[in-house]
């Protein structure tokens, strides 16, 4: 036991002293937030200088009025289209807009004319402008006025209530658990992948540097990759900890400096001008209200206690289950390139379960397929932890959370009995035969 | 009381047999020399001593002791393929390799330390093994091997990548671990090391013992009664019955070299008397056969008959 000790020790200060640890840990909450807002930044500000596009209009058919917008500048010509193509070659505008005469039921005919290709982004934003005049238009045919189009459109939004056993309401959101359920899922999975290929890189090394025969003269092989596993498992966690923590105090600290202070200064002075002369804009804004409430309520709601056990539980499940495997497959490989052959077929039941959250869990999480993905131990980390939010009956969880400690069990065992042959064996040539016949030797 | 007593241990995989049924006996404080070509099963054997792996059959004791897992404490280990961690600094590295071992981590600092003294070698703490060359390497190897003062030492071709100097070194420092008490088992090809080191041998040919003994008394066995004579002037005669020439070649001008096989109840005072008076004597030597030449013969599995005839012609 006070081996197994030294070895996590080990394990864990070996990683966590290096400078690259320190560096990925600090950087990376850094990077992505100052990558996001270095382009979103750089966007708005592209946007701001934009100037509006200038579009020469052929217009034969006489019905549109075209109007100037933020992006686009429209100049009416009366010529005919051979001219207007010719002068439009001549001229440095963005494109020449041809409209023959048409059908308002059946519009077709319409060219625009540039000089290179435009992005999809504008012509859409042209496509969307002639469909909307377009749309006036008929509404005009139709005789029918905006404020009668808009009472035919009322905004529906569903309160949502889980009614438990005990006949008590609970309202509930899908739009938050969704998110929740994906962000979990995805942590999860990505925990296993990053530290599992970790656990299976540090037993090849050992295997190839030949230091691991002094190793295991010391201790069991068995006690070795225990060791190893439950080492990097600590990094893995000191280190999500650690992001976690950064993250938090960083987004919340840009959130309170940008997001919330200073534009709900001004968009609080602007509604409050508004709402005066506009009792339209005054009842969206009781609306808009009583919503962000809703959400904090429902936030409120969220059994945030019982989430974040199960979350820590399917966690250090799913990591010991794979990081058994992974350190498996080390111990039979000589370099990290043959590894691979072996990486995948350990991987897929990962994988199934991340597709799964995607296309069961987040949308039917009760679903037959969403059940037996949240109870198999291979997919269960995953499945569970995305499923969680929405309400697992007790006895699901149970049946789930036991499976996974039997499954753990298992493939340490059936690890453990291939580690201890791979480890000293180097230059033969890997098949599941062979790893088979590890499996059952004696020692 | 004997250091390590190995009983009838066998280990069969699949498709061979890598030990059958093999016996040894190593007396406490000696140098214990385990021979055997390439593929014999000496790692194996060495590796079921240290518990790496488990035999199929047989009773292993260490100092009157049955093995067992508290025993990796007194035995010191150094594999044939050397290894360290590549990117840990050496002076953790053997804290860590030493804690392993049961010392206590301020026990195992000063020995260490202690260990880093006597090799000259005390600024090395924190660097790291990547940046050090091979012979550097296998003299940390070595530390890392003995710094626990085991009571059983186990090295397997220790001199391999050390240069004469390093080589010298390493010998003093085995000779006075064992007169500090260790017994130390080496598992070498060199013949020149066993006949300078051992006191005691084994023969392990294809997974089976073939030999065993104090190594003088293993050379006595296959003695073979020759001498070797220089001398000046080519005739004389012998009588027959008693006295073989086996060899006879010119040294020089009229210096002969003469080998001698003779009756195994003639010493060898009695030949200086018989041959004195026939020719001017320059030497006279005895032919002991080398530990090279017993374990090619003994390989090659020649019967006993020709084992005498192949000592005889080298």
């Amino acid at each position: 036991m006070n081996k197994i000790w030294l070895i996590i020790q080990r394990e864990f200060l070996n990683r966590v002293m290096k400078k690259s640890f320190l560096i990925t840990t600090i950087l990376v909450p850094l990077i992505f937030p100052a990558i996001i807002g270095g382009l979103i930044y750089v966007a708005v500000k592209e946007e701001k200088s934009a100037k509006p596009n200038l579009v020469q209009v052929l217009d034969e058919s006489k019905k549109i009025n075209f109007e100037d917008t933020k992006t686009f500048i429209f100049q009416p010509l009366n010529t005919s289209l051979e001219e207007a193509k010719k002068t439009y070659n001549l001229s440095k505008d963005f494109a020449l807009l041809y409209i023959p005469d048409f059908d308002i039921n059946k519009p077709e005919g319409m060219v625009l004319y540039t000089k290179e290709n435009p992005s999809i982004e504008k012509v859409g934003d042209l496509e969307s402008y002639i469909q909307n005049k377009l749309h006036d238009l008929k509404l005009k045919e139709y005789q029918i006025d905006e404020a009668t189009l808009k009472s035919l459109r009322p905004r529906v939004s569903l309160k949502q209530f889980n009614i438990s056993d005990t006949g008590e309401e609970k309202s509930s959101n899908s739009g938050i658990l969704y998110g929740l359920g994906f962000g979990l899922g995805i942590l999860i999975y990505m925990f296993v992948l990053i530290y599992g290929i970790q656990i299976m890189q540090g037993v090849i090394d050992e295997k190839s540097s030949k230091v691991v025969e002094i190793i295991v003269s010391s201790v069991k092989p068995f006690q070795l990759m225990l060791g190893k596993i439950i080492g990097i498992a600590s990094v893995g966690l000191l280190q999500f900890t650690i992001w976690i923590i950064l993250i938090t105090v960083l987004s919340s600290g840009t959130l309170a400096y940008f997001g919330l202070k200073m534009p709900q200064k001004q968009m609080m002075e602007q509604m409050t001008k508004q709402m005066d002369n506009n009792p339209e804009v005054k009842e969206a804004m009781n609306q808009q209200n009583s919503m962000i409430n809703e959400v904090l309520g429902n936030i409120s709601e969220i059994p945030i206690g019982k989430i974040v056990f199960v979350f820590i539980f399917y966690f250090l499940g799913g990591y010991l289950l794979y990081g058994a495997l992974f350190a498996a497959v080390g111990s039979a490989v000589d370099s990290q390139q043959e590894a691979q052959q072996f990486q995948f077929p350990i991987t897929l039941p990962l994988l199934i379960g991340y597709m799964g959250l995607f296309m069961f869990i987040l949308r039917d999480p009760h679903g037959p397929v969403s059940f037996w993905l949240s109870v198999i131990p291979f997919t269960s980390p995953v499945a569970m932890v995305g499923r969680i939010a929405f309400g697992v009956p007790d006895w699901q969880l149970a049946v789930s959370m036991i499976l996974l400690i039997g499954g753990f069990l298992l493939t340490t065992w059936i690890a453990g009995r291939i580690y201890r042959v791979g480890i000293l064996m180097t230059g033969t040539k890997i098949n599941y035969k062979v790893l088979a016949k590890w499996f059952m030797t004696k020692v | 009381m004997d250091a390590l007593t190995v009983k009838n241990v066998s280990k069969r995989y699949t498709n061979h047999t890598a030990l059958d049924s093999v016996s040894i006996t190593i007396p406490e404080q000696s140098i214990y020399g385990l021979l055997g070509p390439n593929g014999a099963g000496k790692t194996t054997l060495i590796r079921i001593i240290n518990q790496i792996i488990n035999s199929d059959g047989g009773e292993i004791s260490i100092f009157g002791e049955r093995l067992s897992p508290k025993h990796v404490e007194i035995i010191g280990y150094l594999p044939e393929e050397r290894g360290l961690y590549k990117k840990m600094k050496i002076g953790d590295q053997l804290l860590y390799l030493a804690q392993l071992k049961g010392l206590s981590r301020s026990d195992a600092h000063a020995r260490i330390k202690t260990w880093l003294d006597k090799f000259e070698i005390r600024d090395w703490w924190n660097k790291k093994v990547e940046d050090l060359s091979k012979g550097m390497a296998q003299k940390v190897q070595f530390i890392s091997t003995v710094m626990h003062e085991p009571k059983l030492i186990i090295l397997d071709e220790p001199f391999s990548g050390f240069d004469p100097v390093n080589a010298q070194l390493i010998t003093e420092q085995i000779l006075g671990l064992k007169e500090r008490g260790s017994t130390i088992i080496f598992s070498t090809h060199r013949m020149e090391t066993v006949e300078s080191l051992c006191d005691h041998i084994a023969l392990i040919n294809k997974s089976k013992k073939i030999l065993e003994g104090p190594k003088k008394q293993v050379k006595a066995q296959y003695k073979t009664n020759t001498f070797i004579v220089e001398h000046r002037g080519n005739h004389f005669t012998l009588p027959l019955e008693k006295y073989e020439i086996v060899k006879q070649e010119i040294l020089e001008d009229d210096l002969y070299s003469t080998t001698l096989k003779v009756a195994d109840n003639i010493k060898g005072n009695q030949v200086i008397r018989e041959i004195i008076d026939l020719t001017e004597v320059h030497s006279f030597q005895e032919k002991i056969p080398s530990m090279a030449d017993i374990f090619i013969s003994l390989v090659k599995g020649e019967g006993d008959e020709a084992l005498r005839k192949h000592l005889l012609e080298v």
